[in-house]
């Protein structure tokens, strides 16, 4: 997967964890949680769900690099980069 | 016969976890002792009607939008949308004691004026209480010797608004006389007067059908009709379950809806080798809750409202100090609470009209009687006594009574499988939900967590600590 797939991909689930929320003006270096209102526990449903849909093992300690979208796109891109967007 | 988790009791906090964990692909298998789902907020058919037990209201509401709360959170939490349980909010409410009446509804403005108005020495004192409320993150634990009682105490002089404030908190959520531990003082302080009530048109059975649906579309399985009697284990793990059939379950984990004292018991049940081994941990003895309630549901001839009864729910006490204790009469007669489903502000007005009220029982009482018939007609003679000292409180309903059905501590203890009937557990909470064994956790009542949108927080977090956040 490219970056603007997996940008794109992290969109989506965040529309499905959050779906009261407008993700059109999401910034890419600014951390989630200062846009939208984003706890502990759907910040772990991000983790889960990339785990769930793309089988991408995320350990704990990496979390920190999830904060922001940029981070987190520059982060999964050798993870997924076998990858396949979804259809 | 093997499962990723198997969960004891298909209540509420058991359904959400199965459905958080059935999301995440794991095998999971609901074990239910009843023919129907829901366990202490559930719903039956008598007579061509349908009644709930448990609900009065959801407490805990946030109107559709609202961000933060539990209620958003359990929605994005099991990816459900605002509409899906079809809430409306409550009409108004009040708590009425001699000579003083406070009306609240899911405004918190109108509690603020009313106390004002009625206790104007109080209203800075009150305000700064729900300042010290709202400042506390959701869930907050505080050590359990701070209580209620104590905390009031530093906002507020006049002990009749203590009592005042403290009765539905109480009566809502309390598995402790008198007084309450703080942590859970708070989840009920908010749930009922910052967020405030609704109910589904259709009753608790549309959050039930809404759930159930959604666990097995995510391919997790129920079994009804399958108690479990007792749960094994192996040096200090759960191994498995065994079903009152003797049918043997095999599971990682275990989640246990059915109450601290009442799943010890089920260890127990499941000790074999190990106890001679001295292979097995202690099972730590476990504190059991003795408040129950005794509840009669009038069928009436027309609206609540028409005969005057318009509040959503009602806390009424004849007497300036209550009571929230297992009463040494059969029932306390002086206070209780009455409701009414038809009370909320719905679209379309319910088809049937009912009352229901509610007030604290003894349950030996109710426990030991001494035949089917004595138990038939003492519920009659309570019931009246009930209705002939809430009349103090309400215009006279009796005459539009067109059936009637009444629960006891009995009924209870045979729905819910809880030692004494009880309804809100046992006194001692295990927030963190943890046990002697290390793959057993509860969820539910006696974690700590209150109200249906309590019970399915439990289910979710205890899902999400202990399953699916220690597997990454």
């Amino acid at each position: 997967m490219q970056p603007e797939e997996i940008r794109q991909v992290l969109l989506d689930i965040l529309a499905r964890i959050v779906p009261d929320e407008d993700l059109s003006t999401l910034r890419d270096d600014v951390a989630f949680r200062e846009q939208i209102e984003l706890d502990s526990m759907d910040f772990l449903d991000i983790v889960m769900e990339l785990r769930k849909q793309y089988r991408v093992q995320i350990p704990e300690e990496d979390y920190p690099n999830l904060a922001t979208m940029g981070g987190a796109v520059t982060y999964l891109v050798p993870l997924m980069k076998d990858v396949k967007a979804p259809a | 016969m093997r499962y990723d988790t198997v969960i004891i009791g298909a209540g509420l906090s058991g359904l959400a976890a199965g459905i958080r964990l059935a999301h995440f692909d794991r095998r999971v298998c609901l074990l239910e002792r009843h023919t129907t789902i829901g366990g202490l907020n559930s719903f039956y058919r008598l007579r061509g009607r349908t009644h709930d037990v448990g609900l009065h209201a959801v407490t805990n509401y946030n109107p559709k939008g609202s961000k933060s709360g539990p209620l958003p959170r359990i929605l994005r939490q099991l990816r459900f949308s605002w509409d899906d349980f079809g809430f409306s909010p409550q009409v108004s409410s009040k708590i009425s004691f001699p000579g003083v009446t406070l009306r609240f509804s899911n405004d918190p403005g109108l509690l603020e004026s009313e106390i004002a108005l009625r206790f104007p020495g109080e209203i800075e004192g009150f305000r700064r209480l729900v300042k010290f409320v709202e400042d506390q993150p959701w869930g907050t634990a505080f050590p359990t010797s701070m209580t209620a009682r104590g905390t009031l105490a530093e906002y507020l002089r006049d002990p009749l608004l203590i009592e005042m404030l403290l009765y539905p908190v109480l009566f809502y959520g309390s598995a402790a006389p008198h007084d309450v531990e703080l942590t859970q003082f708070l989840i009920l302080f908010r749930s009922i007067y910052r967020d405030g009530f609704a109910r589904p048109y259709e009753g608790v059975r549309r959050i039930l059908s809404v759930l159930v649906k959604r666990f097995r579309h995510l391919g997790g399985e129920i079994r009804l009709r399958s108690g479990v009697q007792a749960i094994e284990s192996r040096s200090g793990k759960a191994v498995a379950v065994v079903l009152d059939d003797g049918t043997r379950i095999e599971a990682d984990t275990i989640l246990s809806s059915a109450g601290s004292v009442e799943t010890a018991r089920l260890c127990e049940a499941g000790l074999s080798e190990d106890v001679a081994n001295g292979d097995s941990p202690a099972i730590p003895s476990q504190v059991p809750g003795e408040l129950t309630f005794f509840e009669s549901i009038a069928m009436l001839d027309r609206p609540p409202a028409e005969l005057g009864i318009p509040e959503t729910t009602m806390f009424y006490c004849g007497t300036p100090r209550f009571r929230y204790q297992n009463p040494g009469e059969p029932c306390n007669v002086d206070s209780g609470v009455i409701c009414s489903p038809n009370n909320f502000a719905y679209e379309l007005p319910l088809p049937e009209s009912t009352l229901r009220l509610t007030v604290m029982a003894n349950n030996r009482f109710w426990f030991e009687r001494p035949s089917e018939e004595d138990y038939q007609e003492q519920k009659r003679i309570w019931r009246e006594r009930i209705f002939a000292a809430a009349l103090s409180h309400i215009p006279d309903f009796r005459p539009n009574i067109v059936d009637i059905d009444t629960f006891s501590p009995r009924t209870i203890r045979k729905y819910t499988g809880h030692h004494n009937g009880c309804v809100y557990g046992s006194p001692h909470k295990q927030w963190d939900g943890t046990t002697h064994l290390s793959n057993l956790f509860l969820c539910g009542t006696d974690q700590g967590m209150l109200g249906i949108v309590g019970a399915m927080f439990s289910g979710i977090s205890m899902a999400n600590k202990h399953v699916l956040g220690s597997q990454g």
